[in-house]
């Protein structure tokens, strides 16, 4: 039903606003939660790239990857190996990533899109499964293997010695000509590339090309029917979603130069399925608020020790304080897969659309409760709406 | 329809300008930060208490995948050396290291305190997790890690940030090797030394003319391991038969053991470590290996680097099993004494050399900002370079200069046929003295790099 709705263009236009201001502005209301440093913001932004384009893939043709994280593997080696051997600006870097990782997943698709269903997901498991094994031991030259690879002084940087740069003793950083890639400036980098990411993200959203890979979500038979041939589609899709988790993974390399290959193992795969399913499959911001969510469970749950929930619960009685704080302490620090695990569960039970669902009902009851008297009637849709 | 398209086609552009006008705010924004950074260049430093009442520690160690054991010992070691440096406890080590300017208020009259996180044993999240205690909890060291991928990788970034990093249990060439950095030290030995260190024990053990296996974690660690060993043991005349990788965390090692039972070799050595070692070697036992007579002889395993964490999950396999290790809660010197008398006290059970060597670490560290007199990580450094103390346990130790490699007895232990309880598992075989496992600082390359980054 919504998905044939025409969204009007000045919708689009406060989304894109919206979307440049909260991200923007992170550094001042994150700080709260106390997630205002650099190093996890950049996580949002760089998993947030990651799982929109998942997002083209799975989200709107229904067909799940599991081996996405051998994108985000190419596109970090590449990147640190333009670091290495070009120069340390983040462009070429960045550049080379898409394109090599947009390659990689063209031969990975031609093969694994002959099939759809859970033999395509198998597929893309063992190719990435392969991947890893490969970056893990057998290509160690390349990627160095377990200890990852890793910038050095004496790197040659063709580009950087033309142009008269010279290393101090210092290792270089990554930079975009001039602003560097850690810290608070790197996180702006990979903001921008975030949003510019979403905008086009978004037009494909709104393209007849997204209508149709709706489509094949929906039905690839009567697609098929209808005079379509579908692979292509799905075909270009996969490519546009690996070159997403190409650059996700160029920008890993960008903020922290070192590509390791646990980076394209089976559970890095899981993550951006997780991160899609929670924050709500085939909606726009879902991906990125369940990237929110996650990146900022493994980051700040998982610090939490005994000595952080006892200050926390220090307004108690002694006893309870401990008493409390020793639960407590199964769900937070090492335990924090354990709530991650809870609260996954319960979005998925209770909001099968992820959090983008339970945003959606709750602004229903409230637009309910202000017009008792609204087209309740044309509103009832089934609980997997598309916004 | 056409006036569908207008519209849509004004939209765009007009969604053109905004992302445009958004993205040159964020540049002007990004630029500020920056700014801010290189103005404050001076003489500050990444961590710096300042003048508030606390420093922060950072412990950096796995709480899941297979080393997870031996980082729950680290930070029982952590935990117990914060408490000894802020003078709760029975002081600990404090009372035998000897040179210590450590008075128990703390570390320059400021108290102590730290911050946790998992590096899952994984190279990209250790170091996410030691970026978070730089950047967000602003702590002055970072120390921790039980293997040597991870140790590497951090490392790396501590250099990059200029917070200094006291290695946990690590035990590749590598750490203090090629990869070596100015701001990353490291008190474990080394897979050089325990080489040098069994291949007496072992030629005395089994003889010059053996066969030698080898099973290797896929990793740094393990391909050092496996370098230095088979260099030692070929020195005393053994023959390398095969070397196998493989991958950290396998679980399930039957079928890299059923080849070695026809490949002709007597002697199995285990590069393995923590749940891996103990996998590798309970099947390598069920499989008979053991009871095996090979060329005439008994067919015997050797794990390299040993621990009584190890001993413990491996159980009766791990019965009459050599291999080395960098300290031992059996010591009977005054320093190793204090430290187990007051770890047992706060834990109930001894403590695990990973345990040891992380304690020992938080100390030497916390003493070199008191005899540098300032948190400054460039003067610290220079405290802990050339840094010779005794009473940590390990005979007199130097802090070598030139590659930040500590120096020290190494021991030979074996596996006790009749454990007297759950803990007293390893019998020490020999203390090999620090002469015997020496070598030249320039032997295994690489570059320190700059005092000030």
């Amino acid at each position: 039903m919504s998905n044939t709705q025409i969204v009007s263009p000045k919708q689009d236009l406060i989304y894109m606003v919206v979307l440049s201001v909260v991200v923007l502005t992170m550094p001042i209301w994150l700080q709260p939660f106390g997630a205002a440093y650099p190093d996890l913001m950049q996580k949002f932004m760089i998993f947030g790239i990651f799982a929109i384009g998942y997002n083209v893939l799975f989200g709107l043709t229904g067909y799940l990857s599991f081996g996405h994280a051998a994108f985000l593997g190419v596109g970090s080696y590449t990147a640190v190996w333009s670091f290495k051997l070009l120069s340390m600006n983040v462009l070429p870097a960045m550049i080379f990533a898409v394109a090599l990782s947009g390659l990689f997943a063209l031969l990975i698709g031609y093969v694994s899109l002959r099939r759809s269903g859970i033999y395509f997901s198998i597929l893309t498991l063992a190719f990435a499964q392969m991947s890893y094994n490969l970056a893990y031991s057998v290509l160690t030259p390349i990627t160095n293997g377990e200890t990852g690879l890793q910038l050095t002084q004496g790197d040659a940087r063709v580009l950087d010695r033309m142009a008269g740069i010279e290393a101090s003793a210092a290792l270089p950083t990554p930079n975009l000509f001039g602003i560097e890639g850690i810290g608070y400036s790197g996180f702006y980098i990979c903001a921008v590339l975030l949003i510019i990411s979403f905008f086009i993200y978004l037009r494909i959203f709104r393209s007849a090309f997204g209508l149709k890979l709706r489509a094949i979500k929906s039905n690839q038979n009567r697609m098929g029917y209808t005079g379509y041939n579908t692979r292509p589609y799905l075909m270009t899709a996969f490519v546009i979603s690996g070159m997403y988790a190409g650059l996700a993974g160029s920008l890993l390399a960008v903020t922290d130069p070192l590509a390791g290959a646990e980076r394209m193992q089976w559970t890095a795969s899981g993550e951006v399925v997780l991160i899609t399913i929670l924050g709500g499959a085939g909606t726009l911001i879902g991906p990125l608020l369940g990237a929110g969510i996650i990146k900022y469970f493994e980051n700040i749950f998982s610090a939490f020790n005994d000595q952080v929930l006892q200050n926390a619960f220090s307004f108690l009685p002694d006893w309870l304080g401990h008493a409390v704080a020793s639960v407590a302490g199964l769900f937070v620090g090492d335990g924090w897969h354990l709530t991650l695990g809870l609260v996954f569960m319960l979005i998925v039970i209770f909001l099968p659309g992820g959090v983008m669902e339970g945003i959606t009902r709750l602004w229903r009851l409230v637009r309910s409760r202000t017009t008792s008297f609204d087209g309740n009637k044309k509103e009832q849709q089934p609980s997997t709406r598309e916004v | 329809m056409s006036e569908t398209k207008n519209t849509r086609n004004v939209s765009r552009r007009t969604v053109l300008k905004g992302t445009a006008a958004t993205t040159g705010a964020a540049l002007i924004g990004a630029s500020f930060p920056m700014h801010f950074i290189k103005n404050a260049h001076a003489q500050t430093f990444r961590g710096d208490p300042g003048s508030s009442g606390s420093v922060k520690f950072g412990f950096n160690v796995p709480q899941s995948g297979p080393y997870a054991d031996e980082g729950a010992d680290e930070l029982r070691a952590y935990q117990l050396a914060v408490k000894h440096l802020n003078g709760e406890g029975d002081g600990g080590m404090l009372n035998t290291i000897k040179p210590l300017e450590l008075k128990g208020n703390g570390v320059l009259g400021k108290k102590v305190e730290f911050v946790t996180g998992d590096t899952q044993t994984k190279s990209d999240a250790a170091r996410a997790s030691a970026k978070r205690m730089i950047e967000k909890d602003n702590v002055a060291m970072i120390t921790g890690g039980s293997s040597s991928g991870v140790a590497v990788a951090v490392q790396g970034l501590c250099q990059e940030m200029g917070v200094i990093f006291m290695a946990g249990l690590t035990h590749s060439n590598d750490t203090t090797g090629k990869d070596k950095k100015r701001y990353g030290f490291r008190h474990f030995f080394n897979a050089y030394m325990s080489g040098q260190a069994i291949a007496p024990i072992l030629k005395e053990e089994y003889g010059t003319d053996r066969r030698a296996y080898h099973l290797t974690a896929d990793y740094t660690w393990g391909w050092t391991q496996e370098e230095s060993i088979k260099a030692a043991t070929e020195n005393i005349g053994w023959e390398t038969v095969n070397t196998v990788r493989t991958p950290v965390g396998a679980g399930d090692f039957s079928q890299y053991i059923t080849p070695v039972l026809n490949s002709g070799a007597d002697v199995l050595i285990l590069n393995h470590y923590g749940k891996d070692m103990v996998n590798s070697l309970t099947q390598a036992v069920q499989f008979g290996l053991r009871d095996k007579q090979v060329n005439g002889k008994n067919f015997e395993i050797v794990v390299p680097l040993y621990s009584r964490l190890m001993a413990q999950g491996a159980g009766d396999a791990a019965k009459g099993i050599l291999g080395t290790t960098n300290w031992h809660w059996s010591l009977q010197d005054a320093g190793s004494q204090a430290f187990v008398k007051s770890f047992g006290q706060e834990y109930g059970f001894p403590p695990s050399q990973a345990a040891h060597t992380c304690y020992v670490q938080a100390l030497l560290y916390a003493n070199a900002c008191e005899m540098a007199g300032t948190f400054a990580p460039w003067e610290v450094i220079k405290q802990l370079e050339g840094f010779e103390f005794d009473g940590a346990g390990n005979g007199p130790t130097l802090y070598r200069a030139e590659d930040h490699q500590c120096f020290k007895d190494v021991l030979v232990v074996r596996g006790k046929q009749e454990p007297q309880s759950n803990f007293d598992l390893l019998e020490v075989v020999k203390e090999v003295p620090r002469a015997q496992v020496e070598y030249p600082a320039d032997m295994f390359g690489g570059e320190l790099g700059p005092y000030q980054v």
